[in-house]
């Protein structure tokens, strides 16, 4: 699955202000909600599963990435969001690192396979060394979002 | 015949099916990654035309590997046919303890 096919780019936030796990989940879910991606009302709720999931095992998974997901019914496609950090967000890390790039993901709840494609998609590019530098030197969301689509059409970035 | 003290490398290839309905997410990848570890040998994850390191939660994650997806293991090392087997029981025995498609409907009606 493409970028361009699940990314809410009016979600994507070039600066993050949260210092903490809680706090940037906060703001991305707010953002894909500010967009108009996740139906009314389910904000909060969204906000307290992702965080919920997170508990249970972090998605921080070293290399300064984390990808915090939960699947939901309140929405019927694939749906995520983007958030840098340049001083680093404390996440919990496997590694005990700061993370640098979140992705958020809210994935339908009876849509197992769209789930795994985004999972595809996002950590096909997240584990590629180049595409996480240029994710960290973005500076604007318009950055991000060409980045995004030029790995679209780009398989080794 | 005695070989000297050569280092044994087994290489066992086995092709395992996703039987849980939401498929290798991220859980299921992590127990299998701590199952891999586990062993020394090398363990390989391949769909179709794309292999993985089955030690690392990030390759392992790009394998977008649904229900009634086949991937091959290969294990390559001295306890290769112990990793092998004990992924196999992972992967279509316990099923990352998750439910089949049949059990989730069940669950959800």
């Amino acid at each position: 699955m493409k970028f361009a096919e699940f990314v809410c780019f009016e979600a994507v936030i070039p600066e993050l202000q949260a210092k903490d796990r809680d706090g940037a989940i906060t703001e991305l879910v707010a953002a894909m909600d500010k967009a108009g991606r996740l139906g009314k009302g389910n904000c909060d709720k969204i906000t307290r599963a992702v965080i919920k999931r997170e508990n249970e095992a972090s998605t921080g998974m070293g290399k300064g990435i984390a990808v915090p997901h939960v699947k939901h019914k309140a929405v019927k496609n694939v749906v995520a969001a983007v958030g840098q950090s340049s001083k680093g967000v404390d996440f919990a890390a496997l590694d005990k690192q700061p993370v640098y790039s979140v992705v958020l993901l809210i994935s339908p709840a009876d849509d197992p396979d769209k789930h795994l494609q985004a999972m595809e998609q996002i950590f096909k590019h997240l584990q590629q060394e180049k595409f996480r530098k240029f994710l960290r030197q973005s500076q604007t969301a318009a950055q991000i979002e060409d980045l995004l689509k030029e790995a679209d059409v780009n398989p080794s970035l | 015949m005695w070989t000297g003290d050569t280092v044994q490398n087994t290489v066992c290839e086995l092709e395992v099916e996703i039987k849980n309905a939401d498929g290798l997410h991220m859980r299921p990848a992590m127990q299998f990654v701590d199952a891999a570890s586990k062993f020394q040998a090398l363990i390989t994850v391949s769909k179709a035309e794309t292999s993985v390191d089955g030690k690392s939660i990030m390759q392992m994650s790009m394998l977008a590997a649904t229900y009634g997806t086949r991937l091959k293991i290969k294990a390559e090392g001295v306890d290769a046919a112990e990793a092998i087997e004990a992924l196999r029981e992972l992967v279509e025995v316990t099923k990352f303890g998750e439910p089949t498609p049949e059990e989730k409907s069940r669950q959800m009606s």
